[in-house]
């Protein structure tokens, strides 16, 4: 590492979380959330349901602006950038940080136009041709609907639509990736496909993950972060980060005991 | 077996005889009433069919592109209310399309709080159960004057064009005429066009949304590249639906129409339609003028036909897209 690396840490930073809460109305939904994420690796949150995995992953391209009421405390920075600071486009952002989600989602149009969707907002010059090639090969559906990029995206399987959607994500040629439980509907080899295609994409994206499968957490990322939920005085329940380390470390020796017990499967 | 699972053998038909009886009967009967809607309209187009003969036998087909209407000689030809017909729907098409679509995205958004939007939403339903008859009316009462002067304005202005000219030695638009009558359907279907649109855009996948704006398009960016062309053969849908009802309407285009019989290209210019010539002349017709309007009915009738024969096949083809 270069002498102006800031931390001690192998690797740059891409997203800090210094300190959240979020909130949805008058409701708390994640609390006191701190949290680095490396550039280059797969970081997954896992945790049992509710406790705000999701809410966060979607703080990271402002996605969640969309429901009333939202609001974040604390700070969220990309590139050391305030995400949340007045200047920031959320549009702008959203262009840098795709996102798939956990149902694929293909627009009802043709394989080429679903991919060339993005570009085309952006207004690009270049070859589209080669552009909706090379995202397809990268997103390893290529050699499956090479003879087909007419066909409506939404008539190929749920494993081939959502290697369809991370190719409409990475056509935009984005930084990070956020993946929310992209292969909760999918069948087991469609799995597998997915996570092997992780482990390719990782090389070019910063990849964040959430995933209700503990398996696949420890199979594909480098990191792991553990949220639970816990009960407020008032009744309400609130998530928040209980351990934050490398995935290795996170499913053989955790510190906390909760940790343990999720992982373990004890719970959750 | 043992004694604990039952007997399943004699489990199976225990059911009263009574109770088949009552199935067999209520399947029956919604065949009946299924049966009843087919047979109806059947119904209605062999009576009218049958009393349309003696026109159709004197006049054939060149009925529908002839123009005199003649009782005391007893000569009729039906295209000045054909061509009425079509061009008062297309004026209120052209008209209510782009306004209703535009009401349906401004009420499926979140640009209003839900309350509000709500009550629009009522208040755009309760525009679509308002009497023809009071559509006519106020269009007497306040159509027709707005509409001299807005003709006035065109043919000013836009008079060199054929389809705003006057005839020579007329300055000024007269009260009733074609665009009056586009302008009142226009408004009698634009709550049709946009309640329906409307319900096609929320429908759509929420999921649609979120992917686009997660790849960085702008709202309007999601609304023109998604979610109408996700929503459009909803949208198709209902624009045939307030077609429909635009060539059929009778009342309030009899009322401000003008009721003239010749087929002019000048909208400003008084005309009719096949539904106003009905209205018109029915009670006091017989013989073969009589005939001749089950002829112009027949004519409506085959119209209306093809516009939904078309909304289903343009429905079908963009759902496939």
């Amino acid at each position: 590492m270069s002498s102006d690396t800031k931390s001690s840490s192998p690797t740059e930073t891409v997203l800090k979380t210094e300190n959240a809460s979020v909130y949805y109305g008058n409701f708390r939904a994640l609390q006191g959330i701190s949290l680095d994420i490396p550039k280059q690796q797969i970081t997954a949150l896992i945790g049992p349901s509710g406790c705000g995995k999701s809410t966060l992953l979607r703080c990271y391209n402002r996605l969640n602006d969309l429901v009333k009421g939202f609001r974040v405390e604390g700070k969220i920075s990309y590139h050391g950038q305030d995400l949340y600071a007045p200047e920031i486009d959320p549009v702008e952002l959203r262009r840098r940080i795709g996102m798939v989600f956990q149902k694929p989602n293909p627009f009802p149009k043709s394989i080429y136009d679903n991919i060339a969707f993005g570009p085309r907002l952006v207004g690009y010059k270049g070859d589209m041709d080669d552009l909706v090639e090379r995202s397809l090969k990268q997103s390893a559906l290529w050699d499956e609907v090479k003879d087909k990029l007419k066909q409506n995206g939404a008539a190929l399987s749920g494993g081939q639509q959502q290697r369809l959607c991370i190719a409409r994500a990475i056509a935009v040629q984005p930084d990070v990736i956020l993946m929310d439980e992209p292969c909760s509907a999918l069948d087991p080899i469609s799995t597998l496909r997915i996570e092997d295609l992780l482990q390719e994409l990782k090389q070019h994206y910063t990849i964040i993950i959430v995933t209700h499968n503990m398996q696949q957490a420890s199979r594909v990322s480098d990191m792991t972060a553990f949220f639970n939920v816990e009960m407020t005085e008032k009744g309400g329940r609130v998530g928040h980060l209980v351990e934050y380390s490398e995935t290795q470390r996170i499913f053989q020796s955790p510190t906390e005991k909760s940790t343990q017990e999720y992982v373990s499967g004890r719970f959750g | 077996m043992s004694a604990a699972t039952g007997n399943p053998s004699s489990a199976i038909s225990q059911r009263s005889a009574t109770s088949k009886t009552l199935d067999t009967g209520f399947i029956l009967l919604t065949r009946i009433f299924a049966a009843g809607v087919g047979i109806l309209l059947l119904w209605i187009a062999i009576i009218v069919g049958i009393q349309a003969i003696p026109a159709i036998q004197t006049f054939g087909l060149g009925f529908i592109t002839s123009s005199t209407w003649n009782p005391v000689k007893d000569i009729y030809g039906a295209w000045p209310h054909v061509y009425g017909t079509l061009v008062s729907a297309s004026i209120a098409l052209l008209l209510a399309l782009p306004v209703g679509v535009g009401v349906a995205l401004f009420l499926s958004e979140d640009f209003l709080p839900a309350r509000i939007q709500n009550i629009l939403v009522f208040v755009l339903e309760l525009l679509a159960a308002i009497p023809s008859v009071v559509y006519g009316f106020w269009g007497i009462v306040v159509l027709i004057p707005t509409m001299r002067y807005v003709g006035g304005l065109l043919n000013r202005t836009l008079g060199w064009l054929p389809l705003f000219a006057l005839p020579p030695g007329q300055t000024e638009v007269t009260g009733p005429g074609m665009h009056v009558a586009g302008v009142v359907l226009a408004i009698m279907i634009l709550p049709i066009i946009a309640a329906i649109s409307r319900d096609a855009l929320i429908s759509v996948a929420p999921e649609l949304r979120q992917a686009a704006l997660g790849l960085g398009a702008t709202r309007w960016e999601t609304i023109l590249k998604i979610m109408l062309p996700a929503a459009s053969s909803g949208i198709v849908g209902g624009t045939m639906l307030a077609l429909g009802r635009a060539l059929g309407e009778t009342m309030a285009v009899t009322m401000v129409i003008g009721n003239a019989k010749a087929a002019s290209t000048s909208v400003l210019l008084p005309a009719s339609t096949i539904a106003s010539l009905l209205a018109n002349e029915f009670a006091e017709a017989d013989g073969l003028q009589l005939s001749s309007l089950m002829y112009t009915a027949l004519i409506l009738f085959g119209l209306t036909l093809l516009v939904n024969v078309l909304a289903e096949v343009i429905v079908r083809r963009f759902r496939q897209i």
